[in-house]
């Protein structure tokens, strides 16, 4: 990914901005220019929570070459606690202990780097809440 | 005017090795650096974990005992040996991911082991002389020993994150006196481009970190007109298990005041992050009233020494983020040492 296009998402990827319909409340991750509900123009931009539950998962073996060498990796859509759905690598806990409705908490991550020598892209990763 | 902390946090990875794996791969004895050096375990991060995300983290967890608006952080200071980037500062990245930029001054420093105290003490001295509302400083690192050297049992990961400030209201313990010792000791380093550090083997024990951190810890003692009785707390750096045990014996020290800072037998050591994390250990359970005296050590070779005294507010906000004892326990995960070896990029993997 060139620099400049991740640097462009870093509200995103770095601090989890979203925005908030001002007309009728819907929230939307990424942030959008027009509400798909009321088609509202005025939005409030808000860091979500970190929070959410796992809507679905799947286990990703064969990955694009950016992420070849994480491989196997679970990734899954995380239904945030502040509504928006996002996907995200679900890290830090055997597969077989993946669950639906699972909580989880999006910790900041490398996602991935350009080789050795290239810019390293981080953002954020679903964690198991810790009990 | 009085600073002093106004929030602190902590980031642990979740993964452990313990001494026998490595041990076995290499033909070691694992009850001797059991007994002599007191490792039993260390953490080890994943291949998505380095220093900036274990400081996003710890910083993070600091924001929320503050309850500061991270617009009003004035400075944001990571210390590490292990920075990801050689030229790209690990700072700004942090400062962005907790929303402090851009009216924020960022630096990294390196010190070996010290570097996070370092941090500390500039974000210190910055609200003291009144530029800067809020200052963060980090110590984090995800440090590397070469395989099979005596390191390896200790090199770990983790961060530790304070905020200093001048609020009265959100005051956690008060910054009462500072102190520093310094000389040139090559008792440790690692060259430009080398992947692994070297050491001078004993020679980092009595001119290195007995030398220094002694020296620091008097110097302190007699500046602030303190005995070590008037101590509740007393943390050290903790290169392994035995080292803060015998500083503490050498300057009168008792083993109940270092016990609940001297997280290294079960932590490792995480160098930058080592007697800062073992500091929030300490504010996770002091009361009101209790003095703390924190001493870092780097190699190369000095020490940065604070005397701090805990304000009401301690209980108030500690459990606002996860307790560093918690972050220990809680979660663990054990990886053997092919998994290790992977984790902490030591296999050459074929070129694309």
């Amino acid at each position: 990914m060139p620099p400049a296009r991740s640097w462009r998402a870093y509200p995103q990827t770095y601090r989890l901005e979203a925005a908030r319909c001002s007309k009728c409340g819907k929230a939307f991750f990424p942030p959008r220019l027009v509400c798909n509900k009321c088609n509202g123009r005025q939005f409030e931009h808000f860091e979500m929570k970190h929070t959410g539950k796992v809507v679905t998962h799947t286990i990703i073996r064969t990955p694009s070459d950016e992420f070849s060498g994480q491989a196997p990796f679970a990734l899954g859509i995380i239904q945030m606690d502040d509504g928006p759905r996002l996907t995200s690598q679900i890290v830090d806990l055997p597969f077989e202990e993946l669950r639906i409705g699972m909580p989880v908490r999006l910790e900041f991550r490398r996602i991935s780097s350009e080789g050795e020598a290239g810019a390293i892209h981080y953002g954020h990763k679903a964690v198991p809440v810790r009990i | 005017m009085v600073v002093g902390i106004v929030g602190y946090g902590a980031h642990i990875p979740r993964r452990r090795i313990k001494v026998e794996d490595i041990a076995k791969v290499w033909g070691a004895d694992a009850a001797s650096y059991k007994r002599g050096l007191e490792l039993f375990q260390k953490s080890v991060p994943a291949l998505d974990e380095d220093t900036i995300t274990l400081s996003v983290e710890a910083a993070r967890n600091a924001l929320a005992r503050s309850g500061i608006d991270p617009k009003d952080i004035g400075a944001v200071y990571v210390g590490s040996e292990s920075h990801p980037y050689a030229v790209k500062p690990s700072g700004v990245t942090v400062a962005e991911a907790i929303g402090a930029t851009p009216d924020c001054h960022c630096a990294d420093f390196e010190f070996a082991c010290k570097a996070g105290s370092e941090g500390m003490f500039v974000a210190y001295g910055l609200v003291k002389a009144g530029l800067i509302k809020y200052g963060m400083g980090i110590g984090a690192d995800t440090s590397q020993g070469a395989p099979g050297d005596a390191l390896e049992y200790s090199a770990a990961a983790g961060a530790a994150a304070f905020i200093m400030g001048a609020d009265e209201e959100r005051m956690i313990a008060t910054v009462d006196e500072t102190f520093s010792f310094m000389t040139d000791t090559p008792d440790f380093w690692r060259r430009e481009h080398q992947f692994y550090p070297a050491h001078g083997g004993r020679f980092t024990g009595e001119p290195a970190y007995f030398r220094t951190v002694t020296g620091a810890a008097r110097g302190i003692l007699e500046k602030s007109n303190l005995k070590p009785e008037d101590f509740k707390y007393v943390v050290f750096h903790q290169p392994n298990g035995k080292f803060p045990k015998r500083a503490a014996k050498i300057l009168g020290f008792s083993f109940e005041q270092i016990d609940v800072g001297r997280l290294v037998p079960w932590l490792g050591n995480t160098y930058s992050g080592s007697s800062p994390i073992g500091l929030t250990a300490i504010l996770d359970v002091a009361d009101p009233g209790d003095r703390i005296l924190m001493c870092s050590y780097g190699s190369g070779a000095g020490s940065d020494a604070f005397v701090f005294t805990v304000r009401d507010r301690v209980r108030e906000v500690r459990d606002l983020a996860p307790r560093t004892r918690w972050l220990m326990d809680e979660n663990v995960t054990y990886v053997e040492y092919g998994e290790y070896a992977k984790m902490r990029r030591k296999i050459r993997l074929a070129e694309k």
